[in-house]
């Protein structure tokens, strides 16, 4: 941060040492909680990783990148890009259905804003693994759609919807859309829409001026919500289990059966920092969109 | 100047429920010429700006422009610019991007986009700020940004929405005299919309003065403030001194300070008058001259003038009166004050 530095030299020592306690104050709690429940544990994995497995869950302190090499087997392979797609599937999904439902939103007067907000939250106040289970008695062959799909006689076989992937695409897709929503909708209700009239008056047409306007200024937020839901899907394996009934594994569920079944701490160390490493070159990318569309902002 | 009507406004209206906007507005602005639409806020000139930009439309009435039915040509195909209030630049694009943006929706040849750019941008003086986004602008830079962007399109009228309400006082000053020097070189039909009845007054050819969704009156600077035609446009151009009374011949008859002189201007249309006399044109008199005596409550000094307010019997707020340089009374002196009979505009009271 160039600037602050510029601030603190050209301040007087005393002040200087007033800004270091108050940053130390506001600081220090979150940053004492992230290095003790996020780093410290990141460090364990990222230490296990190299490790040799030992029977029962222990490891053997030798250096070792079997687990790596074996995270490359076809196997596992095809379980991390099957994961990636279901993820990316739900992802691109979420950003169809939530884009305009957040428009919408914002386009709402002040009053409705708020109630149509809090309806969108309004899932989280209940329990994620019961609103999965909701979904098992929405779409088993007994359940309410195929019961009604045969009573119009639409269909008189019931259609095989639970444990496929679409079922767990449907369910992860349930559980993050709010997560796309949110930050769209925020950066929608902040939008400054006489830009939209400044591009009509000066000849674009609706469409146009959308494409020119909204959807670039919206861009970081879609982007924002995407790793939203695109990080959480990657990592769940209660949807994949309830819903996918086991026959759709995805790398969530490896690494957990790697820790709590198999064991093999070092193999789910490596399958685990595979996904965080992900994570950070989204954000990465994230990060560039933003400042290329933002050039300035923070400057003014 | 070319007195051709460039638009032509006829019995506008415009309600947003109960809020009437804009109640049978009828008006004229010629080629060329730098029009002020001119009132306080709510009173429908924005509103106007909008019916024109294509981003409200009318109730009733039709708005022509070149003998074209306006209200039938979609915003971005009217031969119109709008400078917002806002200024409402594209924040992720860059200063040459943004003036760009108009002629590429145009159409335009690469070419010559990229040369009315380069030399709109000389022409508000930011020739060497092109790639800067409008973040990294002051607030005047960003103006003129907008208005750049607003004449490269070369409209035949550009709309100002209080162009300069969120300049600081001295850039201000500056860009009156620069907006005025571009109107004339671009050449281009200005509607100016504003509050500040100075601006209105040292920019424009012709003022529109609007009250609650009507026009009030329209007329040159001169003559709105000489001859304002209504008690709100007196009051609302310049500061005066209203005097309500009965009307007389040749002046009004005050309740408890007696005859007034004024001349009658525009039609007369009750009893109940109001007179207004402008703080210059009250002189101070001697005994036999005075038309109304009273006792000096401040002076304030202005620099170049000074202003004098007089307690009158019988009168409500003080009269005021400006002379030259220092006041030549001081409190507490008795005064007689008097004003030429064709100085007195008498009025129907509102």
């Amino acid at each position: 941060m160039p600037s602050s530095q510029l601030t603190s030299a050209s301040g007087s020592g005393g002040n200087k040492r007033r800004t270091r306690t108050s940053r130390a104050i506001f600081l220090g709690p979150g940053l004492l909680y992230i290095s003790l429940f996020m780093a410290i544990p990141l460090g364990f994995i990222l230490s296990y990783a190299f490790l040799e497995k030992a029977p029962y869950g222990g490891v053997r302190l030798s250096f070792s990148l079997d687990s790596f090499t074996r995270a490359l087997e076809p196997v596992y392979v095809s379980v991390l890009g099957n994961t990636l797609l279901i993820a990316s599937i739900t992802t691109v999904l979420a950003l169809i259905i939530g884009y305009p439902v957040a428009y919408a939103i914002a386009k709402l007067p002040p009053k409705w804003r708020t109630v149509a907000v809090i309806l969108v939250v309004l899932p989280f106040w209940s329990n994620f693994l019961i609103r999965t289970y909701a979904w098992i008695l929405l779409l088993n062959s007994e359940g309410i759609l195929n019961r009604g799909l045969l009573s119009i006689g639409v269909i008189d076989q019931p259609l095989a919807l639970l444990y496929t992937r679409e079922a767990v695409i449907l369910g992860l897709l349930y559980a993050y859309l709010p997560l796309m929503i949110l930050p769209l909708y925020a950066s929608m209700e902040r939008l400054d829409w006489s830009l939209l009239e400044a591009a009509r008056n000066l000849g674009a047409g609706r469409a146009r001026a959308f494409i020119d306007v909204t959807l670039p200024l919206t861009l970081p937020a879609a982007m924002i919500g995407a790793i939203f839901v695109f990080v959480p899907s990657v990592g769940n394996f209660i949807v994949p289990e309830l819903l996918g009934g086991g026959k759709t594994v995805m790398v969530g569920n490896l690494v957990r059966d790697q820790f709590l079944k198999a064991r093999d701490w070092p193999f789910g160390s490596v399958l685990a920092l595979m996904m965080v490493g992900f994570l950070v070159l989204l954000f990465a990318v994230q990060g560039y969109v933003s400042r290329r569309i933002n050039v300035g902002d923070s400057r003014a | 100047m070319n007195m051709n009507p460039l638009l032509t406004i006829t019995d506008v209206r415009r309600s947003f429920g109960d809020v009437v906007a804009l109640d049978s507005v009828s008006l004229e602005i010629h080629e060329n010429e730098f029009f002020a639409l001119l009132g306080p806020s709510g009173c429908g000139k924005t509103t106007l700006l909008r019916v024109l930009a294509g981003f409200e439309h009318p109730d009733s009435g039709t708005v022509m422009i070149d003998d074209r039915d306006l209200l039938a040509i979609p915003p971005n195909h009217r031969p119109i610019n709008l400078m917002f209030q806002s200024y409402a630049l594209f924040p992720h694009m860059s200063v040459e991007k943004n003036v760009a943006y108009g002629l590429e929706r145009e159409g335009c040849p690469k070419d010559e986009i990229r040369d009315r750019v380069a030399q709109v941008l000389s022409t508000v003086g930011l020739s060497d700020k092109a790639r800067r986004r409008p973040a990294q602008l002051s607030g005047g830079q960003r103006q003129r940004v907008a208005l750049a962007r607003a004449i490269v399109k070369r409209p035949r009228l550009l709309l100002l929405d209080e162009p300069l309400s969120a300049l600081d006082r001295k850039v201000r000053a500056e860009m009156q005299l620069e907006l005025k020097r571009l109107q004339h070189e671009v050449g281009i039909t200005f509607v100016v919309v504003t509050h500040d009845q100075e601006e209105a007054m040292s920019m424009a050819d012709r003022i529109a003065v609007m009250s609650n969704g009507r026009v009030e009156q329209i007329a040159s600077p001169v003559e709105l403030y000489a001859r304002p035609s209504t008690a709100f446009v007196a009051d609302f151009v310049g500061s005066s001194n209203a005097f309500h009374g009965r009307r007389v011949p040749e002046g009004v008859d005050v309740p408890g300070i007696g005859h007034l002189p004024g001349l009658v201007v525009g039609e007369q249309t009750s009893e109940a008058a109001v007179l207004i006399v402008r703080p210059e044109d009250v002189r101070l008199v001697s005994e036999s001259e005075s038309r109304l005596t009273g006792l000096v409550l401040d002076t304030q000094f202005y620099g170049g003038r000074s202003t004098v307010a007089v307690e009158v019997a019988g009168h409500l707020s003080p009269v005021i009166f400006t002379c030259q340089g220092t006041a030549s009374v001081v409190r507490g002196a008795h005064v007689h004050l008097a004003w030429a009979p064709d100085k007195g505009v008498l009025l129907s009271a509102p």
